[in-house]
């Protein structure tokens, strides 16, 4: 299977210090793939990039086929991506949201409305679709966020911390929708500081200090490690003496 | 008033525009206590610590800190508590050490006077003190807003999510810190929405929708989990899920990493029917195993029993 984002030796650099260095990774098509790492490991740096919003120092990437430093455009229109922080505008109803998303990615009205139709009943929300998102709890508007970054079918979907501050059973179920989506061939790229998540992913990467130190399924780090949990991996790794 | 006692709400209620944020809480917190208010965004957990902090009325019901009423006293409350909002509040152009004197100067008293409070955090940050606070890392920020917090040596310290946003790593060292400001006798009152953080607590209360669903130790609360808990694992994961719900003996299935729980009805001992069922489903390998419930297993256990 080919890979749908590929990075080799991946370098970034901010004058002298190095937020990226030397990463080489492959996702594949319908992985969840789990990114993670401390604060300021240089996570936010390499997704910026996987998103052609920043162009590297040096290195290769490339994301649904498309080259990081010459088609950012085209990789911009075939990824979707959500994080916690920036979901949808407040101030407009649901089905707004989902026609002013559906129109900056270039959807036709006909396939908005039959797309926004399935995502709302798929979350058996489609009698709430003329609410003000203001009115709609926290979980809900997250799982909307979700399906309204998955609207344009996205070959990958980066997913940034999207489940802070969620309760443990909309998290879940925030879980089941990724999980459907990765079933249907969507790549799931997920940053996240809950330790049990990573256990959801398919493969985990850990970044410590702009490196990727380990890259793995969940069950073999935890093997590599001699530690029970994905949080003992992490703190391992974090941890250990530079 | 029982001398013993460092916080006590008494039917507190809160609404903004006709919805309920907290809805008549009544409890006490123990002097020198580390004390948790864990539940997700939305549960009412920032509301309740500007109420008892004294930033915020309450509609109705009472709370007292130290014994000083939050409304009629609330100049005696602000002496003596120390408060670190969710969101980073401190002067992003002053320095370091200029923060820390503005909020030292502000209680008239000295860096030097309480220095031994703050020593272990401060340390930290103290070789970038010329550094001006809005350059800092999260960490850092996170650590500078703390030392601030403590420079009057509260009696009691209010930290509303110091650790959301934060990496695995960094929140087991602020709670490390925490521990270590608790043997100095300051009680210490938490908000978190990480369920795993409820273990380092002395006692926590499990905030859902402005109510509190349970109050107790973390070993406790763990006891409450009255019925089992499964884990089971097949090689149809993505399908396992719906065809467990669909088993006549289950209460509840949820996924859970990389595998599902299963809390049955009652005493679990359809172990092979449960098997040939998933069998005639198409799952193979399936692996079924007894596991202890997390206090994340308590609060969905709680929820779905006050649903």
């Amino acid at each position: 299977m080919k890979p749908v984002i590929e990075v080799e030796n991946l370098v970034k650099k901010f004058g002298d210090f190095v937020a990226n260095d030397s990463l080489s990774f492959s996702v594949f098509p319908g992985e969840i793939f789990g990114f993670l790492g401390a604060n300021g490991a240089g996570k936010t740096t390499a997704i910026k990039i996987l998103c052609g919003l920043s162009a590297p120092t040096s290195g290769k990437a490339s994301v649904a086929g498309f080259d990081v430093y010459r088609q950012s455009e085209q990789i911009k229109k075939n990824i979707g991506y959500m994080s916690q922080k920036f979901s949808l505008y407040e101030d407009l109803t649901i089905n707004e949201n989902f026609q002013f998303y559906g129109g900056i990615y270039g959807l036709s009205r006909k396939v908005i409305r039959e797309r926004t139709a399935a995502l709302l009943s798929r979350l058996q929300f489609l009698d709430a679709k003329n609410e003000v998102l203001r009115n709609i709890p926290q979980g809900w508007k997250q799982k909307l966020a979700f399906s309204v970054a998955v609207m344009h079918q996205p070959k990958v979907v980066f997913l940034d911390e999207p489940t802070g501050g969620v309760d443990p059973i909309t998290r879940r179920q925030f879980w089941e929708l990724i999980y459907e989506q990765a079933n249907q061939g969507t790549t799931i790229f997920v940053t996240t500081h809950y330790m049990d998540e990573a256990e959801y992913c398919g493969r985990v990467s850990i970044m410590v200090d702009g490196r990727i130190e380990a890259l793995d399924t969940p069950e073999q780090l935890k093997k590599q490690f001699a530690v029970s949990s994905m949080n003992d991996v992490f703190v391992k790794l974090a941890r250990a003496p530079k | 008033m029982n001398p013993e006692i460092a916080v006590s709400a008494s039917k507190l209620s809160k609404s903004y525009q006709g919805k309920n944020a907290l809805e008549s809480l009544s409890f006490e917190i123990e002097k020198g206590s580390l004390f948790g208010f864990i539940g997700p965004d939305g549960a009412g957990k920032t509301s309740l610590l500007r109420i008892l902090n004294s930033l915020l009325i309450p509609d109705s019901g009472k709370a007292s800190i130290m014994g000083f009423d939050t409304v009629n006293d609330y100049k005696k409350i602000r002496r003596i508590i120390g408060y670190m909002p969710g969101k980073f509040s401190l002067y992003q152009d002053l320095t370091v050490e200029e923060n820390l004197k503005f909020f030292a100067g502000i209680f008239k008293t000295t860096i030097k006077e309480n220095y031994h409070l703050i020593q272990d955090i401060y340390s930290h940050i103290e070789p970038f003190k010329n550094r001006k606070a809005g350059q800092l890392s999260g960490g850092m920020k996170q650590k500078l807003a703390l030392s601030c917090a403590l420079i009057h040596k509260p009696e009691v310290l209010i930290l509303d999510e110091p650790t959301t946003g934060v990496d695995a790593v960094s929140r087991g060292e602020f709670w490390e810190m925490l521990q270590k400001l608790k043997a100095q006798n300051i009680t210490i009152l938490v908000s978190t929405p990480y369920m795993d953080e409820a273990s380092r607590c002395d006692e926590v209360a499990l905030m859902q929708a402005g109510k509190i669903m349970l109050r107790n130790e973390p070993e406790e609360i763990l006891k409450a989990f009255d019925a089992e808990l499964w884990s089971v694992k097949s090689n149809r994961m993505f399908e396992l899920l719906k065809d467990i719900s669909d088993f006549s003996k289950t209460k509840l299935a949820y996924r859970s990493g990389d595998h599902l729980c299963l809390i049955p009805e009652g005493k679990f001992t359809e172990n092979n029917s449960l098997i040939a069922y998933l069998e005639t489903k198409g799952h193979q390998s399936v692996r079924l195993e007894q596991i202890r419930p997390t206090i994340e297993d308590s609060f969905i256990y709680q929820m779905q029993a006050q649903n």
